[in-house]
């Protein structure tokens, strides 16, 4: 037992104290205040961005932003354990009850507008798209399973079938494609590959001859196709872009979101009002989203 | 310490004394106590949490013909949410099938080689790098399956993507083998030399060493490594999220892609609203889970004890 002397168990002892003390020490300093800013994926490039440039405005405030998707944010945001929830799509009912029930009201905040791209692997001959095709190639029951049903020849006939890519569950891009394409009512058909996050689809969809996935415009890179969408059989084909989301001609484009909790105050209030400032707004453009002023225009 | 140099005179009043070293001996008999008890503790909390939190799902929304008989796993539905695990459980069992299929023939051949075969420096380092195959992380996995095998499956099988049960199957299989060969070696070398020197002093073979004498008496060992083995594949999560392609889909060739029920846990779980349906479903996915284990590690305790005592 000689290693056990008393040096040895001081030594050993003082590390706890250590810790608490720097701690305890680190608290004091940190008189920064920190905002909780938590959800939807597509937003959260955004998101980072304005918390940096926010830090020039308002050096005291630290803002924390973590992606995730649409269902975390707003999950954390019934919780408690966010000031700010970012949201690719309206909160559900089922989500204001149970706010309320915690006694929190979700407050929203339109920030700007985002067109979601029908992504296909760039060998893929596709011109456009109609919803009514996308419907039937996503929805329950849907009969479209090949490209050739379109009426595509596709440069190899293995990547004939089609391979479809979706996202998980509670994104807001997941229940945003789905109200816009699929309708209320309609489910997604089983067997859809659910990856999870924005950049993983277009990625996905790069990769793969035969896919087609979802996502937000400003993921796209140079080796994926984005393919115009008409509304209906015979419409012009729009291509999506901050252009078509901004004047409404692009069918798929929507708003996002950010909930405060409550009526927002101090802090909170000021960083909402900077990022619907010219200041915030040209952010949000330069990340490759529409401004949220297109509201106030129409 | 000054009493460890005292001369041992009077034996009964040197028993009955508390100096430090009595103290010392106290705290570690405490300690390892606390020990020993906190696994039992833990098993136990985990399983009161998790039943506690799923509980409310079982007792109040679950239909079981439509749980344990419907592919519809839909929790997030705004008109009718549905959650069905058929599908689920199809791919969790397909992914661990192949998995096995995979590990068993390789880990066993690896580690009789390595205890029956190799000798010095080969032995040693096949060791070492066993046990390092063992120590790369589920997420660096996930990324070779997503990225290497991906492309590979893609270009050798000539099928419109990778993401499947095949790549599921053989990065979890490469991730339990070197555990399965760790301990499967281990009990090999539990079998006392004694016997092989026998056997071998009966004129037997090499050959007839290992698989009448050596085998049989490790039996215990190995079926104790394929079943960690299995438990490995069963609640591996971040590999299979990965490699599987996460697609709600009963498997009808080893190219579907297929999800497993750790997989849903981890993608969903943070982010439903606490207490929610959806949320209690995830955990009634979670009891299922233990259940499952519970009941593997049970039917392998009952298997192995059931043979020795024959033996005896």
């Amino acid at each position: 037992m000689k290693w056990l002397t008393k040096k040895w168990l001081a030594g050993w002892l003082a590390v706890p104290l250590v810790i608490v003390a720097a701690t305890a020490c680190g608290g004091r300093a940190g008189k920064r205040q920190v905002l909780q800013n938590k959800g939807s994926d597509t937003l959260v490039n955004v998101a980072q961005a304005w918390a940096e440039a926010y830090k020039d405005v308002n050096p005291e405030l630290a803002i924390a932003v973590t992606g995730g998707g649409s269902g975390t944010g707003i999950a954390a945001l019934i919780n408690g354990t966010v000031d700010l929830a970012n949201a690719s799509r309206k909160m559900k009912q089922s989500e204001i009850d149970a706010a309320a029930k915690n006694g929190i009201e979700a407050v929203e905040f339109v920030v700007g507008f985002d067109a979601l791209a029908v992504y296909v692997h760039e060998d893929n001959p596709i011109e456009s798209i109609t919803l009514a095709q996308l419907a039937e190639i996503y929805g329950e029951g849907g009969q479209i399973t090949k490209w050739s049903q379109l009426g595509i020849t596709m440069p190899d006939e293995k990547s004939d079938e089609i391979i479809l890519f979706s996202r998980q569950n509670n994104s807001g891009t997941y229940a945003y494609f789905k109200s816009a394409v699929l309708g209320k009512q309609r489910e997604y058909k089983l067997g859809t590959r659910d990856l999870h996050g924005s950049k993983d689809v277009v990625e996905a969809a790069e990769k793969t001859p035969g896919g087609i996935g979802y996502s937000g415009l400003a993921y796209a890179t140079e080796h994926v196709k984005l393919v115009p969408v008409a509304v209906e059989k015979g419409a012009a084909a729009v291509v999506p872009s901050i252009t078509s989301a901004v004047d409404g001609t692009y069918p798929i484009a929507r708003p996002l979101m950010m909930y405060s909790r409550g009526v927002p105050t101090g802090n909170v209030k000021e960083y909402l009002d900077w990022i619907l400032s010219p200041a915030g707004q040209e952010i949000i453009v330069a990340k490759g989203y529409a401004p949220a002023a297109r509201q106030a225009g129409e | 310490m000054t009493s460890d140099v005292a001369p041992r005179t009077s034996p009964l009043s040197d028993l009955d004394r508390r100096d430090a070293a009595w103290y010392w001996d106290k705290l570690a008999q405490v300690l390892i106590l606390v020990a020993g008890l906190s696994g039992i503790v833990a098993v136990i909390g985990i399983f009161v949490f998790i039943t506690k939190e799923g509980f409310g799902f079982i007792s109040e929304s679950l239909i079981p013909a439509e749980f344990f008989g419907s592919i519809a796993w839909r929790p997030t539905s705004e008109t009718r949410p549905t959650y069905g695990i058929l599908a689920l459980a199809a791919g969790t069992a397909s992914v661990t099938g192949l998995a096995m299929l995979i590990a068993v023939p390789f880990s066993l051949g690896a580690a009789i080689y390595i205890g029956e075969f190799a000798e010095g420096k080969t032995r040693e380092a096949l060791k070492v790098l066993v046990e390092l195959l063992a120590a790369i992380p589920s997420v660096v996995w996930g990324f070779i399956g997503m990225t290497i095998l991906n492309p590979l499956i893609i270009d050798v099988f000539d099928v419109p993507v990778g993401l499947s049960v095949l790549n599921a199957g053989v990065i979890l299989g490469l991730m339990a083998a070197p555990i399965m060969t760790t301990i499967a070696e281990d009990a090999l070398k539990a079998v006392p030399d004694g016997y092989r020197e026998a056997a071998e002093a009966m004129g037997a073979t090499r050959w007839q060493v290992i698989f009448q004498v050596v085998l049989p008496a490790a039996k215990k060992g190995l079926v104790a490594a394929v079943l960690l083995g299995v438990g490995r594949g069963f609640g591996e999560t971040m590999a299979v999220l990965m490699a599987s392609g996460h697609a709600i889909n009963l498997p009808t060739s080893p190219f579907d892609s297929v999800r497993a029920i750790t997989a849903t846990i981890a993608a969903e779980l943070g982010e439903t609203a606490h207490g929610s349906e959806h949320y209690k479903a995830l955990f009634t996915l979670g009891i299922l889970l233990f259940a499952v284990t519970f009941v593997i590690n049970l039917t392998a305790d009952i298997v192995v004890r059931g043979r020795s005592r024959k033996k005896r």
